[in-house]
């Protein structure tokens, strides 16, 4: 092996998934890879995992793991990450799958810039879990959208709704989340701030008998699930967070038997859908 | 004559605009308004005639005592009797020093005549220009008295033809200004003459005073005064006496009130288009050019004054309709509702209350604790304009940090800034973010000095640094290279932008307040049109600031409307702390070319739309040429030819321009102008360099760019003193690539 072909494969960027809950979401190979990386680095802000630990992270991969703030990503350009990946082997774990809801796709373009290869290692994605949960179709999900907290109001959810619903799709409503503020926002006040558009815009998107599932620590040792008219859903007991929504588009009818079955939906759905 | 009357008899006499004259006195800086407004006060028995001249009654604040010299604007009632006639005078002293200019500028809104008082000895100054020229600004007519005669006299000794010929040169020079800066239907019938009546002089410290018409009732000559002033002091005491009794200084004076000057049936029709721009057909403009006490109220503030027993008190002219007790109003400019709790009308010092005061009248009401100067009071319930924005000669150009000395007072601190914040508009007080100081700035180093004593007055003890310029950062010319790309920090959102200069009409259309962000966007649309703005450019001006204005060009795009305030915030951002220094940017013209958004509302939220906004604002702003400016004043100083040396030389020590030099007798006008940055202690050396014999006066004049070879170091210093790194940052550290 010559020198330059040894340098080469040194320069090398790996993005492993934290899947959704703790350090035990790592894939087998994920955790491989980590265990023969010269640097460790975990992002921790784009997404909570209810019970991850940091010192049994550490002991699993046996070295040190330096936890990266948004500033070190988004003002600094992760330069820390991309400083390491040009001296070793560098290993990046990001909670659920590295690309999902989030925008870390910048950090990889600045890897390719410098001539650092990126390779990926998936993990269990928010997204999958509470499909998989709801029992709805993949196929029918139209564009996912975030809500916002409110002091950075946004109508584009309501209008996201409105769209994929005229198409017959569901949408996968994320609520926004500040983990280093310790701030969630909750199933409760994201559906007062789509039924007050709905007061403004009035399409029938969030009226108190609108249908839609709402969904707490999907991937999570206790996820809590339920499926209700708004009117009956703004009510209900979620729990801890995070929290996530779904608005149905045309259902079909195994999709509603499965809302019935594993969601609490009332039997009445059933007659809804053919 | 005018005589003590009770509260009540004025009441009826409100109710009566032909006999009402709202009157102001208005002159240069100690040359004697306080003085003679004392002994107009005496005259109508409110203080005796033995304390008038000596007390300055109406300098009511014991450091305006001290100093003898007035700081803020006071109002007065009073009733003078005339061919048998009761005239209604509503009178309002100003300050002369220029640093409580804001003053004038907010008095003359309110009244319809102003008396100039010009001192004999040194004749028509600086401010006297300013406070003319402002007066008839606003179309308020002027009459004239020139003070101080017996100065002529005792001090100079001038004979009768040599004080004849003294006042035509004062005469020629008020009225080559009145020419200059009246309106044009009155720059010939508004120039004061002797014969006509329409100019006063006396003495206002011996409180006697003539003009043509009691000259010749009272047959008093010229000779007859100088003969008062000769002789033994005893017996010239006793002469002057006399002469203060034959020929007392109010009586030509209020008679020159009351013939001279318009009553607001006379004013209110042609200064309506000058101070307001609403509908002269509406109901409300048919009562103002009316001055109709049943029509729908419009006040004008021109004072607040806060304290502690009816809290904040709103002093202004009503020009429609009536003020009452209780009654619900809108606030305009500000769109809020309140209600009238108690009104109010001055008697010298005291504030009387009564049920209400009609239209043409100046009144006071209380209940209304978020109103600021200039508001615009009205009727509840109806459309209506705001009052033109009132125009200051000056701009608040000295800052000092303070702090309380003990941080304990903190609550205080914010209590007693909030209360002279509010009183007076030409103080600003802000918070430095990054050095966690407290700013305050004010129009010159006295304005500050009295402010700091009134904190010490409510008793709060504060440190205060010496003072700070305030510069301001522009750009030497416009950007024209392609658009400047800012990207958020996750580099999911860009934005394009460039930026112009704007022209000096649209800066001055934004110090006059004719621009403002919050008037609605057809009135600042319509009004740029107006400056020759093109059509989409004026439709996109969608934020003003601090002499800048942020203009949305995009076209096409999506989510706009839901970055846009966040963008607002990054473009204020950037115009209040600037690259070069951190100073405020200084008539930006900053566009919106294009952006390019995220889908998902949380990846573009204020956290990534605000620095995307002031990042390519720095970029660009550092890529054209960029200029700090910095504040210059104008100077006058009126020296005897033998110190003329002295003060071209403190001129030139401190990067001074001399702009014109006439002189007149052995005096010598010395017009220059000067840094405000070298201009700190110059009272001092004035005085002892020329024995104290300069009559000297500055005043704001302009912002200009700092000398070439002096901005690096300037710079610098600014930068150094708020604690950041030595050199301005390169554009390169803003530049995104794609
Ligand atoms: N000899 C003489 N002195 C006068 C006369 N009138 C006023 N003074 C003096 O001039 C000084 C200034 O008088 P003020 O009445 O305070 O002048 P002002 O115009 O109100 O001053 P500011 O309010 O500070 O602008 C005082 O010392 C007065 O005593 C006058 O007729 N003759
Ligand atoms: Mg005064």
């Amino acid at each position: 092996m010559n020198v330059t072909s040894r340098i080469t494969t040194l320069k090398e960027l790996v993005f492993v998934g934290l899947g959704l809950n703790d350090e035990q979401g790592i894939s087998l190979s994920g955790l491989e890879e980590a265990k023969t990386a010269d640097h460790v680095f975990i992002e921790l802000y784009t997404s909570l995992l209810p019970d991850f630990s940091m010192k049994r992270l550490e002991a699993l991969v046996g070295k040190k793991v330096r936890v990266l703030q948004r500033f070190d990503l988004e003002e600094e350009n992760g330069k820390l990450v991309l400083d390491s990946a040009e001296k070793g082997k560098t290993v990046f774990f990001v909670p659920g799958d590295p690309f999902i809801a989030t925008t870390h796709v910048t950090l990889r373009m600045e890897a390719a810039k410098r001539g650092v290869k990126t390779r990926i290692v998936h993990g269990a994605s928010i997204i999958s879990a509470i499909i998989g949960l709801s029992g709805l179709h993949n196929y029918k999900f139209g564009k996912t959208v975030t809500v916002p907290f409110p002091e950075n109001f946004s109508e584009t959810p309501y209008k996201v709704i409105a769209q994929n619903k005229q198409l017959g799709l569901h949408t996968l409503c994320l609520l926004d989340i500040k983990v280093d503020e310790n701030r969630f926002l909750t199933i409760k006040e994201a559906l007062t701030m789509l039924m007050e558009i709905e007061q403004k815009k009035k399409l029938n998107i969030a009226t108190s008998d609108t249908f839609a599932v709402g969904v707490a620590r999907a991937g999570s040792n206790t996820p809590t699930l339920k499926a209700d008219y708004l009117n009956e859903l703004v009510t209900y007991d979620f729990g801890a967070p995070p929290q996530s929504l779904i608005f149905t588009g045309q259902l079909h009818f195994m999709e509603a038997d499965a809302l019935i079955a594993f969601a609490g939906a009332p039997p009445k759905l059933r007659s809804t859908v053919k | 004559m005018a005589r003590y009357r009770q509260t009540d008899e004025i009441v009826k006499l409100m109710d009566n605009p032909t006999i009402i004259r709202n009157t102001s006195i208005i002159a240069h800086v100690d040359h004697g308004k306080t003085t003679l407004s004392d002994s107009l006060l005496a005259a109508a028995g409110i203080i005796s005639t033995q304390t008038a001249g000596q007390k300055l009654f109406l300098d009511s604040w014991d450091l305006e005592q001290k100093r003898q010299m007035t700081v803020f604007a006071s109002n007065v009632s009073l009733v003078h009797t005339l061919d048998e006639k009761d005239y209604l005078i509503n009178l309002i002293d100003t300050p002369g020093h220029i640093d409580f200019s804001g003053a004038v500028t907010r008095s003359l809104r309110a009244v319809d005549g102003a008396l100039v008082v010009v001192d004999a000895v040194e004749g028509p100054m600086t401010q006297t220009e300013t406070v003319l020229m402002q007066a008839l600004r606003e179309r308020v007519k002027p009459i004239l008295f020139i003070n101080k005669v017996d100065r002529l006299i005792k001090e100079i000794k001038l004979t009768p033809q040599e004080i004849q010929r003294k006042f035509a040169k004062i005469l020629l020079r008020v009225n080559t200004l009145i020419e200059k800066y009246a309106p044009a239907e009155h720059k010939k019938d508004w120039q004061v003459t002797v014969e006509d009546g329409r100019v006063a002089f006396g003495s206002a410290l011996h409180k006697w005073g003539l003009n043509i018409d009691h000259m010749k009732m009272k047959k008093v000559t010229f000779q007859d005064i100088i003969d008062a002033y000769t002789g033994e002091p005893a017996e010239v005491g006793r002469k002057v006496d006399e002469l203060s009794k034959k020929a007392p200084l109010p009586e030509p004076i209020l008679d020159m009130f009351c013939k001279h000057l318009p009553n607001p049936f006379e004013a209110q029709p042609y200064r309506q288009p000058q101070i307001w721009p609403g509908d002269v057909d509406s109901p409300t403009g048919v009562g103002m050019a009316k001055v109709d006490p049943n029509a729908p109220l419009l006040m004008c503030i021109s004072t607040i004054e806060v304290d502690p027993h009816s809290g904040t008190v709103a002093i202004g002219r009503i020009f429609s309709g009536s003020i009452t007790k209780g009654k619900t109003v809108q606030l305009v400019s500000s769109h809020q509702k309140g209600q009238v709790q108690q009104v109010f009308m001055s008697m010298a010092t005291d504030r009387v209350i009564i049920d209400r005061v009609p239209a043409g009248n100046i009144g006071a009401i209380s209940g209304l604790p978020s109103i600021h100067v200039g508001e615009t009071i009205a009727e509840d319930g109806i459309e209506v304009h705001s009052f033109e924005g009132l125009r200051y000669v000056s701009d608040p150009v000295v800052t000092v940090a303070v702090e309380p000395e003990d941080v304990k007072d903190l609550p205080l601190f914010d209590k007693v800034m909030h209360k002279l914040t509010t009183e007076d508009p030409n103080l600003h007080f802000h918070m430095n973010k990054e050095s966690g100081e407290f700013l305050l700035s004010g129009m010159g180093e006295l304005h500050l000095e009295i402010t700091a004593y009134r904190m010490q007055e409510a008793g709060l003890k504060v440190k205060l640094s010496k003072p700070i310029v305030i510069y301001r950062e522009t750009i030497g010319h416009d950007y024209t290279g392609p658009a400047v790309m800012g990207k958020s920090p996750n580099k999911h959102n860009k934005l394009w932008i460039t930026i112009e200069k704007l022209s000096d009409e649209v800066i001055e259309a934004i110090k006059s307040e004719k621009i403002t962000d919050m008037q609605s966007k057809d009135e600042r649309t319509k009004i740029l049109r107006g400056l020759g703005w093109a059509p989409d450019d004026a439709k996109g001006a969608v934020a003003v600031e601090e002499n800048n204005i942020l203009v949305n060009r995009i076209r096409g795009r999506q989510y706009v409307d839901e970055i846009i305030d966040h963008i607002k915030t990054g473009f204020r951002e950037a115009v209040h702390t600037s690259p070069l220094a951190k100073e405020p940017a200084y008539g930006l013209k900053i566009n919106l070319e294009d952006v390019t958004v995220h889908e998902d509302p949380v990846h573009r939220g204020p956290a990534q739309a605000i620095p995307m906004t002031w990042r390519p604002i720095y970029c660009t702003i550092l890529l054209s040429n960029p200029k700090l400016l910095e504040p210059l004043m104008s100077f006058e100083c009126k020296v005897p030819s033998e110190f003329v040396s002295s003060v071209i030389t403190l001129l030139n020590k401190r990067r001074g321009k001399i702009l014109d030099m006439p002189s007149e007798e052995d005096m010598i006008t010395v017009k220059a102008e000067m840094p405000v940055s070298e201009s700190f202690g110059i009272a001092d050396i004035l005085r002892s360099s020329t024995q104290g014999r300069a009559f000297w006066a500055t005043q704001f004049s302009r912002w200009a760019p700092v000398p070439e070879q002096m901005q690096e170091e300037t710079i610098k210093k600014i930068r150094e003193r708020r604690g950041l790194p030595p050199t301005p940052p390169k554009p390169e550290e803003y530049f995104e690539s794609e």
